[in-house]
C-alpha cells in the first residue's frame, strides 16, 4: 500500500526531482537504471526495504515496456499512490524528451554535413558491434542454463525473423505461449512441492 | 490522423517490447522503417546511436525522435503517450497483484520464457544494422559492395567491447571519430 510517512507537496517534489536526475543521467537504458534507483530510494531516502526494491526490479524487467519507466511508475505508486505515479513518469520521461527534441529539430541540418556524415557512418560500425557484444552474451547466458526449449525458441525466433519476416508481434505472442506451458509444466514436476 | 496512427504503433511498440533496453529496437523497425516508412534503415540507424548515447530507454528516445520528425512537437507527445500506455496500464495491474498476493511467480516464468525470443529478435535487428553499415542502403548484400572499413571498424569494436569491456558509448565514439576520418579520407562519405 502507498506509503504514509511523508505527504504534502514535498514528497511529490522529491519525487519528482529524484526521478527527473536519474533519469537524465541513466545512459544506455535497459537495467542500468536500477542500482542507481535502489541507491537513491533505499539507501538515501530509506522510501523502501532493498529486497522489494528487488521484486520490482524483477517485475519492471519482465513486464512489456520500458525498464526505468515500469519501475518509476511502480515506486511512484508505492510512495505515493496514483498522484506518485503520475509524478514519477513525468519525471523519468522529460528528460529524454527534451534532449531528443532539441536534437531532431537540428538533425536535418546536421546529417547533410560532410564531417557529420562520415562519422555517423563510421559510428554505424560501432553501433553494429555493441548491439553484436549483447546478443553474444544474452544467447551465452541462454546456452549455459542448459535447457533445451530456450535454446530451440532462441534459433527458431531468429530464422523466424530474420528468413521469414514473420511480424515481430505474433513470434512474442507465440513464445510467451510456449512459455506458460513450459513453467506450468516445470510448477508442477519441480521437487520442492 | 498522422498523429492516431503515431500513437498506435508506438503503442505497440511499448505492448510488445519486453525486457528493456534493446528489446524494443526490432519493434521499432518493424513499425518505423517496414510498416509506416516513416524513417529509412540509415535514419533508424542513427536513432540508434542518438539513442544510445544519451539518457533515456531507447522506447521513449524512438518516440520523440519519430514524433517530430513525423508531426512535430505535438507528434512527439503523442507518440510517446502512446508508448508508456501500455506500461500505465500494466504496471497498475501489477502493482495491485503485487501488494495484494506479493507472487508472481507464474507471470514471471511466463515473462521470462520469452527472453531467448527476445534475443533472436535484437539479433535480427543488429544483422540489419550490420549490413546497412557493411553494404549500404541500397540493399544489395553482394561482395562487390562491402565496404572494407566498416568490416575492419567493426572487427575491432567487438574485439574492444570484449576484451576489455569498455562503455558502448566510447566504443561509439571511437567508432565514429576513427571511422569518419578514414571515410573522409579516402572520399567516401
Amino acid at each position: 500500500m502507498p506509503d504514509q510517512r511523508e505527504t504534502g507537496l514535498s514528497k511529490y517534489w522529491k519525487l519528482f526531482t529524484s526521478t527527473f536526475y536519474l533519469s537524465a543521467f541513466t545512459f544506455g537504458g535497459g537495467f542500468v537504471i536500477i542500482p542507481l534507483m535502489k541507491k537513491k530510494f533505499v539507501d538515501e531516502l530509506h522510501w523502501m526495504e532493498e529486497d522489494e526494491m528487488l521484486n520490482i526490479a524483477a517485475i519492471a524487467q519482465s513486464s512489456p515496456g520500458s525498464v526505468a519507466v515500469n519501475a518509476s511508475i511502480f515506486i511512484g505508486y508505492r510512495i505515493g499512490g496514483i498522484p506518485g505515479a503520475a509524478v514519477t513518469i513525468l519525471g523519468t520521461v522529460l528528460p529524454p524528451f527534451l534532449i531528443i527534441s532539441v536534437i531532431s529539430m537540428f538533425y536535418a541540418a546536421f546529417r547533410s554535413n560532410a564531417i557529420v556524415s562520415a562519422v555517423l557512418k563510421g559510428m554505424q560500425s560501432g553501433i553494429a558491434a555493441v548491439i553484436a557484444d549483447v546478443v553474444v552474451s544474452m544467447s551465452g547466458k541462454i546456452v549455459k542454463q542448459r535447457k533445451w526449449v530456450p535454446v530451440v525458441t532462441m534459433l527458431g525466433a531468429f530464422i523466424a525473423t530474420w528468413y521469414f519476416s514473420i511480424n515481430v508481434v505474433f513470434i512474442i505472442l507465440f513464445c510467451g505461449v510456449v512459455g506458460a506451458f513450459t513453467t506450468l509444466y516445470e510448477l508442477k514436476h519441480s521437487p520442492e512441492q | 490522423m498522422k498523429l492516431l496512427q503515431l500513437c498506435w504503433s508506438f503503442f505497440q511498440i511499448g505492448l510488445f517490447s519486453i525486457g528493456g533496453g534493446y528489446a524494443a529496437m526490432p519493434l521499432i523497425q518493424e513499425q518505423v522503417v517496414e510498416k509506416q516508412a516513416w524513417l529509412s534503415m540509415t535514419e533508424f540507424t542513427d536513432l540508434i546511436t542518438i539513442a544510445e548515447m544519451t539518457p533515456g530507454p531507447i522506447a521513449i528516445n524512438a518516440a520523440t525522435f519519430v514524433g517530430i520528425q513525423v508531426g512535430g512537437v505535438v507528434g512527439a507527445i503523442a507518440a510517446t503517450l502512446g508508448c508508456i500506455l501500455p506500461s500505465c496500464i500494466i504496471m497498475s495491474i501489477m502493482a495491485y497483484l503485487y501488494f495484494k498476493y506479493s507472487n508472481l511467480k507464474l507471470i514471471q516464468g511466463i515473462l521470462g520464457g520469452l527472453r531467448p525470443a527476445v534475443v533472436a529478435m535484437i539479433a535480427s535487428a543488429g544483422v540489419s544494422i550490420a549490413s546497412l553499415a557493411f553494404f549500404g542502403e541500397k540493399g544489395s548484400v553482394h561482395w562487390d559492395h562491402l565496404n572494407p572499413i566498416a568490416v575492419a571498424l567493426f572487427a575491432a569494436a567487438f574485439l574492444v567491447l570484449r576484451k576489455w569491456k569498455t562503455s558502448p558509448v566510447l566504443v561509439m565514439l571511437g567508432s565514429g571519430a576513427v571511422g569518419g576520418a578514414l571515410y573522409l579520407v579516402f572520399g567516401m562519405a
